[in-house]
């Protein structure tokens, strides 16, 4: 077997809930060291596969491969010390401070005897340093605003030191400011040297922050790639059913989507590539 | 580098072995620890020979063989042994309930898993005649049987909370309806036996009741020791949990599994003991202070309301009542409360 870029691949898998099929046969590649966003409409399977690539939901048929191995033949535990996910709802245990939050992301490295390592110790200091909450450490969870709260969800998955990161929808409830701010830090695990795999809505941020971008409908990949390819005002159109224009990002030069929604013609002047 | 976690902790590492404690919860089951060792003795003291703290404990060391020595050691220890370690697993069930549910109503005797078990046992009792081990069997089962139909019937795209109480309010009551019927069924020497043990008393719990729970405690409690990390994690909520590693529908199980039988064996052998369950986890929670409750001290706050129970019931009263009349009549407006609150604030 030829040794794959990929550490993470899903090989034809179907997954569903109760009697809907929702992923019917899908193949992705997870590219190491990328960045990958998935994007696609409401219900077109993206959290489904990200679910699937993380045993979450088990594939009913197919299969997802970590380092060539089916994950469904791993240990829990073994498998959360590869792959992180940050779920889009989890609860924060009524009165925790941010550090023990923080700390239970060791759960895969520690056992019945071995608890508190001074490895634990080390890799919630540096998943706070991270985060930028360390100075929030002993502070209660309840008590964060919801970008503070969302930054310690993160440092969680951090302190797990899974080499994989899945992401799904973790910039949704938050303002246009903290998305950026977590858009960033994002970005700058990425550079030091983990894989991430996030589900988006916003498509001009994943444009901006993709290296590899997968576009989703009705449980199959459409188009996948380097942004700049795939996100063209008519796949734009196939995909999300949105009339649009794409124009380079002022900042980035990356592609930015902006709706031409009911009755309205696009400008001339707006450098279109329509 | 250290971690700031808002609140004292104590490091423990030797060799292999490495844990965190939260001081408070540390000095808090310190404490109980030292309540319950004075609760216990007082309980042993009482009685028709009233003997001197002093007395029971050189008693209890077996450096007494006079009369004293037999009244302690072989009249009134497995008592107290039975109030302290029923309470004990009283209020760990509770507790790990609580927990897996994330609702603090929830607790073996209101969801009517206590209710499940003695009916359970009923059966055993009334139709088959068994034994003790028959009839903790039986309790077990019927525990087990109330446990899963309560999760089954509450059920919905996971289980919320408070559907859960409601559903398990429901089963109890019909559950005890069942127990009213199989006793008016049964010989009255029988039913009467059988109603005795439906009040809740320490009173014939001997040595030969108490081994075989001891044991059942013992085992679960061990594999407590173990599940309680899955336990704590399991209230991230299912993705987060399972995302982190926890195998999350077979701890689930095998921790239902464990509260379950922690409540039956004690319905098995005392009788449906209401309260403890519900109220030691919470004040638990108070003492400790931290995230979650921690099961050693809602175990320990189980042991110490249950020995006290007791011992009001055996002898601050004119006529000594079942235990489980004390732990119902403030167990009863605990619940109200409870109820009250928790209905506000789903409101």
């Amino acid at each position: 077997m030829t040794p794959s870029p990929a550490r993470l691949r899903a090989d034809a898998i179907s997954a569903g809930y109760d009697n809907a099929t929702i992923l019917d046969g899908l193949s992705i590649d997870v590219l190491d060291g990328s960045f990958t966003v998935i994007v696609g409409p409401n219900a077109c399977g993206k959290s489904t596969l990200l679910r699937a690539l993380t045993r979450l939901l088990p594939a009913t048929d197919g299969h997802v491969l970590l380092d060539g191995r089916a994950i469904a033949s791993y240990r829990p535990k073994e498998i959360a010390r590869e792959l992180g996910l940050l779920p889009q709802s989890s609860i924060a245990p009524d009165a925790i401070t941010v550090a023990d939050l923080v700390a239970r992301g060791r759960y895969p490295h520690q056992g019945v005897l071995r608890r508190w390592s001074p490895e634990d110790e080390a890799a919630v200091a540096a998943a706070m340093a991270a985060t930028e909450i360390t100075d929030l450490s002993g502070r209660r969870v309840d008590a964060l605003s919801g970008g503070q709260r969302q930054r310690v969800w993160v440092a969680m998955a951090l302190a797990q030191q899974a080499s994989i990161l899945l992401l799904d929808e973790p910039t949704t409830f938050l303002d246009i400011a903290h998305q950026i701010d977590l858009m960033e830090l994002f970005t700058d695990l990425h550079r030091t040297g983990t894989t991430i795999v996030a589900v988006l809505h916003d498509l001009n941020q994943a444009s901006r922050y993709a290296t590899h971008l997968v576009a989703m409908k009705d449980g199959h990949i459409v188009a996948q790639g380097e942004p700049a390819a795939v996100v063209t005002a008519d796949l734009v159109e196939e995909v999300f059913g949105l009339p649009c224009v794409v124009y380079p990002d002022p900042v980035t030069g990356t592609p930015a989507v902006a709706p031409i929604g009911r009755a309205r013609v696009p400008s001339p002047t707006a450098g279109a590539t329509r | 580098m250290s971690v700031d976690f808002g609140a004292a902790h104590v490091v423990v590492r030797r060799g292999g072995l490495s844990a965190r404690l939260h001081l408070r919860t540390l000095v808090a089951c310190l404490a109980l620890t030292a309540a319950l060792a004075a609760a216990a003795i007082v309980a042993l003291s009482l009685g028709d020979l009233p003997l001197s703290p002093a007395e029971v404990v050189t008693a209890l060391f077996g450096a007494d063989d006079g009369f004293a020595g037999t009244v302690v050691r072989e009249w009134r220890l497995p008592r107290t042994t039975a109030a302290v370690l029923f309470g004990l697993a009283l209020g760990v069930s509770g507790a790990v309930l609580q927990t897996l549910t994330a609702n603090p109503l929830a607790s073996p005797d209101v969801v009517g898993i206590s209710s499940g078990s003695y009916a359970g046992g009923l059966v055993v009792i009334v139709l088959l005649g068994g034994g003790f081990t028959a009839t903790a069997m039986g309790s077990l089962i019927g525990g087990l049987a109330t446990a899963i139909a309560v999760y089954l019937l509450a059920y919905r795209r996971g289980v919320q909370g408070f559907r859960l109480i409601i559903v398990g309010i429901g089963l109890g009551a019909m559950l005890s309806a069942l127990s009213t019927y199989l006793l008016l069924r049964a010989r009255v020497e029988v039913a009467m036996t059988a109603t005795a043990w439906g009040a809740g008393s320490l009173t014939p719990v001997g040595w030969p009741q108490l081994l075989p729970a001891a044991a059942v405690i013992a085992a679960a409690l061990i594999l407590l020791v173990v599940l309680s990390r899955p336990l704590h994690q399991l209230e991230l909520g299912d993705d987060a949990s399972h995302a982190l590693g926890v195998a999350v529908e077979r701890s689930r199980l095998a921790l239902l599994v464990c509260a379950v039988a922690l409540t039956a064996v004690v319905t098995a052998a005392a009788g449906p003991i209401a309260f403890v369950s519900l109220a030691a986890p919470q004040i638990a929670r108070r003492l400790t202070g931290g995230a979650g409750i921690s099961l050693a001290a809602a175990g320990l706050v189980g042991a110490l309301l249950l020995t006290v129970s007791d011992t009001v019931a055996q002898h601050a009263l004119p006529v000594p009542f079942p235990v489980g009349v004390v732990t119902v009549v403030i167990g009863g407006c605990y619940l109200v409360w409870l109820l009250v609150r928790e209905a506000r604030r789903t409101a």
